[in-house]
């Protein structure tokens, strides 16, 4: 390509560069990247990535019911026929009609199908025993990420000091801090409690608001429960506080539940902040504000390329979600196979119905497996010299806590990484295993982490356990012979 | 207490467009009817979204058939589907993570998506070579242009930064536009004869902004949405040469490119005609050129797939191009399949073909039937003129309305073409979108209806059109 005119190309460039900084590409990015390239002449004849919750790329099976119904819906003339069970058909028949001209294929509104919507509300209401749930209040998105983004757009204002603050939990979900930075809103982290489980400690929300006063102005604060990366499951008790807490500072609340069917830990069940706020009486339930989020890929059912998700308004003006609707106007509306999808999920095979039984099966095997993974990688990792892991309740990631040998912290300084990410870079250029990196969630200093995905077939959990175990081993007997030598 | 009480000044400025409301009230209308209120009319038409499905039009077959087996992999197996389809799916499901379609695709598209997208832009422009690398998978057209701006506005620029934007266009581009902070520049498509873009028209558009705001893009659409005109290789020149004067990025939305039908015109892409016109242009020009699996014979608005070519960017700009189509979790998998189908059809030989072809090729003789009755119809009405179609799925008819009606609009603080809409909605059910809604030359009022229907729906709304104008005219003569 001939750049004739140089100046005009490099101001171009330079005026791209100062509006939207470095570009983003993270060490995990990188390491993804390499993990799909061949790999000749390694010890291991297959990259395992478990750095990012795609449980169907990690072999784990779809539900049979979902993409029976999704066949059907997309090509319909499989209602014709046996190929489909009776109560698949059925399903497809009723969905079909609430698609314009009974196709999957035509334009949804923006802020979804009414009937998806109907049915996802019927199913909150169900879920948190009785509490209503309105289907004006329910937004379908393409995701979770896309309705969080709506919402923050809506309490972005400002800048320098009076820039929006939202408190979010350290550590945070990977890509939190991208979303939170397009919508123009400033991070102010609340470290959880690792020792304690990672639970989440009021003091440490006064805390972090002191110490956003002076940087920016907080309006909200951004829960994720079942916590991701920490598995970490509210008691309703700590869910309280956080209401109380958001009440008396008038934040928004921005709750983030889309692992809400993963807990499996012995003694700690789901209860939604939806419900807990409107069992708290009417002095919190009819003035708290608050936005909740679910997804499809983060549900048992885990289809991540689906693309949807829904979120719940709660307290929030009608001219507000007014402009939440033209929000969601502008940008795109959530696939509608997608929508679909979201409908079987929150509808799924009842007793009684031809699929009700096979339907069980898969979500009970998919989630003894979960639960299976979490204790076996678990007992695992606390094996390991030099690795501590809280106990694990929830979500599908295991987050131990590493404590590099000297040598390695020494090597990362010198190369200018962060330790956890040159454990990872190591662990996947010697064993074929992608893992990832704490730094990429936020930690405090001189503390260092691991993210390890457990929603895997159990052959694929014990293959990385057992590279991990090798490498790790490895890697501490090579320092100490280092340091002996 | 209402935390929510300041909104952001720039989403403040995003109104909710007349044809939302219009939407809305058909919504409502519907309920009613569903709720067995009395009409005048049995059911609700509406003419406004051009997507063929949701005006009724079966999707492709082997578009179909392919995306069920991907969903369902038990069918791969069945012999209830053609071979080709079978062995299409199993390729497709090859190309996705773990083999499954509900897994995370990469956040600019599948490489198998963009080698075959990349294979098809190639056929199509006569050999001008495609580089996957520089296709961009996105949920839609509308996406991708959001990202290319967010890569060209400075939100917070003094001056702003300029779009010239085509009169009539695509409302929803605006409204991104003032969401981003960006000044339109609007240029006016010469309606009569047949709303050809004119260069002097794009110089004096540019010479109107006077330092007010700093151009940067021009963007075209091709062919014209909601005009349906194709511009000729000729008129394509002239604005690439514009552009290249006046050192402008040029977004070519050609989400309609296979819906061509006039006798004229063929398509040609603007990447084609810049290759060809050779250096200096073919090297300099920068381009963004976007399709879209909604539009077209495909229809697929649901799925949610479009991409966006980039030509001639400046290689240092091309990790922010990366690093903004990977700030979504990626285009979802549907959208990818749906691209790659319509980027590799059947071909001669394979058994699908001759269905594939037919179905095509009756959607295509619908069209051409239904726009060729609609301008016979129109033109025949009292106060309406319409321009020649050779592209697209509308009409845009011109409205040559009585003062009385004008004015009534004026005092109800309405578009005198909106206020003829809602008559319309209320009177025989028909829902088509006004001209104030794509923009439109002072003092002049149009309508745009969907063809992207049955031949019998499209009678139909012919019928009820004639029916109420008529009428309309005489109350206001």
């Amino acid at each position: 390509m001939l750049v004739s005119e140089p100046s005009i190309r490099m101001s171009f460039v330079q005026d791209v560069k100062s509006r939207m900084g470095e570009p983003r590409v993270s060490p995990q990015e990188s390491l993804q990247k390499w993990a799909t390239l061949k790999v000749e002449r390694k010890p291991f004849q297959k990259v395992i990535d478990v750095s990012s919750d795609d449980s169907h790329r990690a072999g784990m099976k779809p539900f049979s019911f979902v993409r029976q119904v999704l066949a059907g819906c997309l090509y319909p003339e499989l209602l014709y026929g046996d190929s489909l069970p009776q109560d698949a058909r059925k399903r497809v028949q009723d969905l079909l009609r609430g698609c314009d001209g009974g196709s999957v294929g035509s334009y949804s509104d923006s802020a979804g199908l009414l009937h998806v919507q109907s049915s996802v509300a019927e199913f909150i209401t169900r879920r948190d025993a009785g509490v209503p749930s309105h289907s004006q209040n329910i937004f379908i998105s393409a995701g979770s990420q896309q309705a969080l983004t709506v919402v923050l757009k809506l309490l972005a204002r400002g800048e320098g000091l009076s820039q929006t603050g939202v408190l979010a939990p350290q550590p945070w979900p990977r890509t939190l801090p991208m979303v939170l930075d397009v919508a123009g809103v400033c991070l102010v982290p609340y470290p959880l409690h690792e020792e304690q489980g990672w639970a989440l400690e009021v003091d440490q929300l006064h805390w972090a608001l002191q110490h956003a006063r002076g940087r920016c102005h907080p309006r909200a604060i951004y829960i994720s429960n079942p916590g991701n990366p920490t598995g970490h499951v509210q008691s309703r008790q700590s869910i309280e506080e956080v209401i109380q807490f958001a009440a008396e500072e008038k934040l928004f609340l921005l709750v983030d539940e889309v692992y809400q069917d993963s807990v499996y830990g012995k003694g700690r069940d789901f209860v939604s902040y939806k419900r807990v706020l409107f069992e708290m009486g009417r002095q919190y339930s009819k003035t708290v504000q608050m936005a909740s989020f679910h997804s499809l890929s983060k549900s048992v059912l885990g289809e991540c390329g689906l693309r949807a998700g829904y979120m719940e308004l709660v307290n929030v003006d009608p001219d507000v979600m007014l402009f939440a609707e033209t929000l969601f106007c502008c940008d795109i509306c959530a696939p509608v196979p997608g929508q679909l999808a979201l409908e079987v999920m929150v509808r799924p095979p009842e007793p009684g119905e031809v699929s009700y039984g096979t339907y069980k099966q898969e979500v009970l095997s998919n989630r003894n497996t979960l639960a299976q993974n979490a204790q076996q990688a678990w007992e695992c990792l606390i094996g390991l010299p030099g690795v501590s892991c809280q106990p694990v309740m929830g979500g599908v990631s295991l987050y131990p806590k590493l404590s590099p040998p000297p040598a390695l912290m020494a090597q990362a300084m010198a190369l200018q990484v962060e330790v956890d990410v040159l454990y990872s870079h190591l662990l996947l250029e010697e064993e074929g295993v992608c893992v990832g990196a704490g730094s990429e969630h936020g930690q405090r200093e001189g503390s260092y982490h691991l993210r390890l995905c457990i929603l895997t077939r159990p052959d694929t959990l014990e293959e990385v356990l057992s590279r991990l175990t090798s490498f790790h081993l490895r890697l501490l007997d090579q320092v100490s012979q280092h340091a002996l030598g | 207490m209402t935390l929510l009480r300041e909104i952001n000044q720039n989403v403040r400025r995003i109104m909710p467009s007349q044809l939302e409301r219009l939407v809305r009230r058909g919504e409502q209308l519907r309920e009613e009817l569903r709720h067995g209120v009395k009409k005048p009319y049995k059911n609700l038409m509406d003419v406004f979204w051009g997507d063929l499905q949701g005006g009724g039009v079966r999707p492709l077959s082997f578009v179909r058939q392919v995306l069920a087996a991907c969903y369902y992999p038990q069918l791969v197996h069945s012999d209830k589907l053609p071979i080709d389809v079978r062995e299409r799916a199993q390729a497709l499901l090859g190309a996705c993570e773990g083999g499954s379609v509900g897994s995370y695709a990469a956040t600019s598209g599948m490489r198998h998506v963009q080698e075959s997208v990349a294979r098809f832009i190639c056929q199509r422009d006569g050999g001008v070579p495609s580089n996957p690398d520089n296709i961009y998978i996105s949920t839609g057209s509308q996406r991708s242009i959001m990202k290319v701006l967010k890569l060209l506005v400075h939100r917070e620029g003094s001056p702003p930064t300029g779009v010239l934007t085509p009169v009539p266009g695509y409302r929803s581009v605006t409204m991104i536009l003032e969401a981003f902070g960006a000044a339109v520049v609007p240029y006016h498509l010469r309606e009569g004869p047949g709303w050809v873009l004119q260069t002097e028209e794009l110089h004096r558009a540019l010479r109107a902004t006077e330092g007010s705001c700093k151009p940067t893009v021009l963007y075209v659409i091709n062919p014209g949405n909601p005009t349906g005109h194709v511009q000729s290789r000729k008129s394509i020149e002239e604005v690439i040469r514009f552009a290249a004067e006046k050192k402008l990025f040029l977004m070519a939305d050609e989400v309609y490119q296979d819906m061509t039908f006039g006798k004229g015109q063929t398509f040609v892409s603007y990447k084609r005609v810049l290759a060809e016109m050779g250096p200096p242009f073919s090297h300099t020009v920068e381009l963004a050129s976007l399709h879209s699996a909604s539009k077209g014979f495909m229809g697929e608005a649901g799925l949610r797939g479009g991409y966006v070519e980039l030509v001639n960017l400046d290689p240092s700009i091309i990790d922010y191009v990366h690093t903004l189509f990977s700030t979504d979790a990626g285009a979802p998998v549907s959208g990818q399949l749906a691209l790659e189908l319509m980027a590799q059809p059947p071909r001669p030989g394979e058994p699908s073909y001759p269905i594939y072809t037919q179905e095509t090729q009756a959607i295509r003789a619908m069209l051409v039937q239904n726009v060729g009755r609609a301008l016979e119809v129109l033109n025949s009405l009292p106060g309406v003129s319409c321009q020649a179609v050779e592209g697209g799925a509308f009409v845009f008819p011109r409205l040559h309305l009585p003062p009385r009606a004008v004015q009534q609009a004026q005092e109800a603080g309405l578009e005198p073409d909106l206020l003829y809409c809602s008559r319309l909605l209320e009177e025989e059910g028909l829902c088509v979108a006004p001209g104030c809604e794509h923009g439109q030359m002072e003092g002049t009022h149009h309508l745009r209806i969907s063809m992207a229907t049955s031949v019998e729906r499209a009678e139909e709304a012919l019928r009820r059109l004639t029916a109420f104008h008529l009428r309309f005219m005489e109350d206001f003569s």
